[in-house]
């Protein structure tokens, strides 16, 4: 019977997404210019739908003190109250409103996922480029270096990182965005490897540029597209990155809200049959899957181009 | 054939290369501790004495380079030291976990091999059909799922109506047959998280191989989609297909730290993630020297195996 109902369930979650998809996609077209929705309609309803989940998240994260009734780490009664009008998804193991909770997790674990993959992406992809364009023994130095680091699967290397430096948040940034900025600049590195050899480069470095404006003025605009649907890629790891680490217990530290560490703590309900630890681990999937959507849709895109 | 064996010889050489310097990472990481380990051991005792005493013990008053020897050598005969928040030598720790995280290991491998590359095959036999369309979303949405979000919903819809326990917790005497019961869902997760990738990637090799001018003339001469997929394209596409579950398998080990966590199962992701919590530095050191080692073997085979197959890449090097 429960597995009819949930059959049931998904099935009707999958009807309202993408419909829901379809009327996002509608009224995008709608507000935006001619050409924007001219693109926008060769977008499949999983894209659209992407879109939308990932629109509802920022909003989350930018208006959290606005939509969340109650104070992010406010202890409000005992511990695991069931789900009713005063605390809409119950409260968690000391008392704190889960709802209230999800919604800031929202900002906190989607802040810090996007900040780490933009500080990855800024070193990343500016030694990447710097390889590629001194070439010899300074990119083959680089290359060897990266390929040692990236020899240790990120989980493993960023546990060994959290030992030594300890568990704070400062340490989480750093030690993730280091290891992922690796990944960035193999794939910087390769993109902008054919780049560097194209003649206005070449004319840019005979006028006396130098490495900086080369770098920023005229490789890194022309690698801009397959960065991007990288930078996608990169945020869902970074993303899932931090929640498995939460979820461990080493990641963001109480009393900040996130969905890992929310799992965790009320991972016990579980075997009561309460799915609500199920519901912070469902909005990380729920992202993750909506950003791999996007980006799916634009490497399709990208591909078929190519043609 | 000679040609094969010095590309091999080659390859074990950087491998063992990468491994020695991987090694020399781990070490190195140890020593930007702050503090040193001697009056971490200590604590509140540390009196000047005491801390020469024990780190004379450790041998910390030796150069680094000696150290680091002597522990590699250590490690090469199977003995990581002591751990510190258990006083146990970490080989007699290590040793049952290993044995569990493999038994996992292997018995998700059992499940999702087959499994992914029928389904592959299958995709790709219908590409671009509804069937295709949907277990690729499928699969995609699964990659996108935290490891511990799919093991949590197998215990709630699983264990809940008691047809499998919810934690794995089985040890050396555990009979082969419970304990392929007991680990059933621990290895479930774990397979519904590679499938997906394996089967994406099966299919997207293999799609590779129908577009060469070969398959066209099979398809030409009247062969049956099933026979071209079977007959033509399958032994093409064997070499990036192992390529692909050898890839997985080293994917594997990083999910299995999560899973083992959350169906509270005694292997080495556990031991490694409760090193982490008290900062027993030498526990986390050798698991980590463990978990690297088995990442760079399987890449590492991963690799010989597609330029065996594939002689045009042997002929680049």
């Amino acid at each position: 019977m429960i597995y009819l109902q949930t059959l049931l369930g998904v099935l009707v979650f999958i009807g309202v997404g993408l419909s829901a998809g379809w009327v996002f996609r509608e009224m995008l077209v709608f507000i935006t210019s001619r050409n924007t929705g001219k693109f926008l309609r060769t977008a499949p309803l999983t894209a659209c739908f992407g879109m939308l989940v990932i629109a509802i998240y920022i909003i989350c994260a930018v208006f959290a003190p606005f939509i969340a009734p109650y104070g992010e780490a406010d202890i409000l009664s005992g511990g695991f109250e069931p789900w009713s009008s005063t605390y809409i998804l119950g409260t968690d193991n000391l008392g704190r409103d889960v709802f209230t909770r999800l919604i800031y997790g929202a900002r906190n674990t989607v802040g810090i996922a996007f900040l780490i993959t933009a500080l990855a992406f800024l070193f990343g992809t500016i030694l990447g480029i710097f390889a590629a364009l001194k070439g010899g023994i300074i990119d083959q130095a680089m290359s060897r270096l990266i390929d040692v680091l990236m020899a240790i699967p990120s989980l493993i290397f960023s546990l060994l990182m959290l030992t030594i430096f300890g568990t704070s948040v400062l340490s989480l940034v750093i030690i993730i965005a280091t290891i992922d900025s690796t990944r960035v600049f193999r794939i910087a590195r390769a993109v902008s490897l054919s780049i560097v050899q194209l003649d206005y480069v070449e004319a840019a470095k005979l006028r006396g540029e130098s490495t900086s404006y080369l770098i920023l003025r005229e490789i890194l605009p022309n690698a801009m597209a397959p960065l991007a649907a990288e930078f996608g890629l990169r945020f869902c790891f970074v993303f899932l990155m931090i929640s498995a680490l939460s979820f461990l217990g080493l990641g963001l530290q109480p009393p900040t809200a996130d969905w890992g560490s929310m799992v965790r703590d009320n991972a016990d309900l579980i075997s009561f049959g309460d799915i609500t630890p199920l519901i912070p681990a469902g909005a990380i999937a729920l992202l993750t899957i909506a950003v791999n959507f996007v980006v799916d849709w634009l490497l399709h895109r990208a591909s078929g181009l190519k043609d | 054939m000679p040609n094969i064996i010095s590309m091999i010889i080659k390859r074990l050489g950087l491998g063992v290369l990468t491994l020695l310097l991987l090694s020399l990472l781990i070490f190195l990481s140890v020593e930007a501790l702050p503090g040193d380990l001697a009056e971490t051991i200590l604590g509140q005792q540390a009196t000047p004495e005491t801390v020469a005493a024990i780190r004379k013990d450790l041998g910390l008053d030796q150069p680094p380079i000696t150290r680091y020897l002597n522990w590699l050598g250590g490690v090469l005969q199977g003995d990581f030291g002591n751990s510190l928040a258990l006083k146990k030598p970490i080989s007699s720790l290590i040793a049952p976990r290993i044995q569990n995280t493999l038994f996992l290991t292997l018995y998700t491998a059992a499940i999702a091999v087959p499994l992914s590359i029928i389904l592959g095959l299958a995709v790709s036999l219908f590409r671009n059909s509804y069937f295709d369309r949907i277990t690729n979303t499928t699969a995609l949405a699964a990659i996108s799922m935290p490891e511990f979000f799919v093991g949590y919903i197998m215990i709630y819809f699983f264990a809940l109506s008691g047809y499998f326990p919810s934690m794995a917790n089985i040890n050396a005497n555990t009979p082969l047959l419970d304990k392929l019961y007991l680990c059933f869902l621990p290895a479930l997760t774990l397979t519904l998280v590679v499938t997906a990738h394996m089967m994406r990637m099966t299919r997207a090799a293999i799609i590779n191989v129908l577009a060469l001018p070969y398959i066209e003339m099979a398809r030409l001469k009247g062969a049956k989609p099933s026979r071209i997929i079977v007959r033509h394209a399958l032994p093409n596409a064997i070499a990036p297909i192992v390529n692909v579950v050898a890839l997985n398998l080293a994917y594997l080990i990083t999910g299995v730290v999560i899973v083992e966590i959350v169906f509270v199962f005694p292997g080495l992701g556990q031991l490694m993630v409760d090193g982490v919590k008290f900062r027993d530095v030498p526990v986390v050191q050798a698991t980590a020297l463990i978990f690297a080692s088995a990442y760079v073997g399987l890449n590492l085979l991963a690799d010989i195996i597609s330029t065996i197959s594939n002689p045009r890449l042997m002929r680049q090097r």
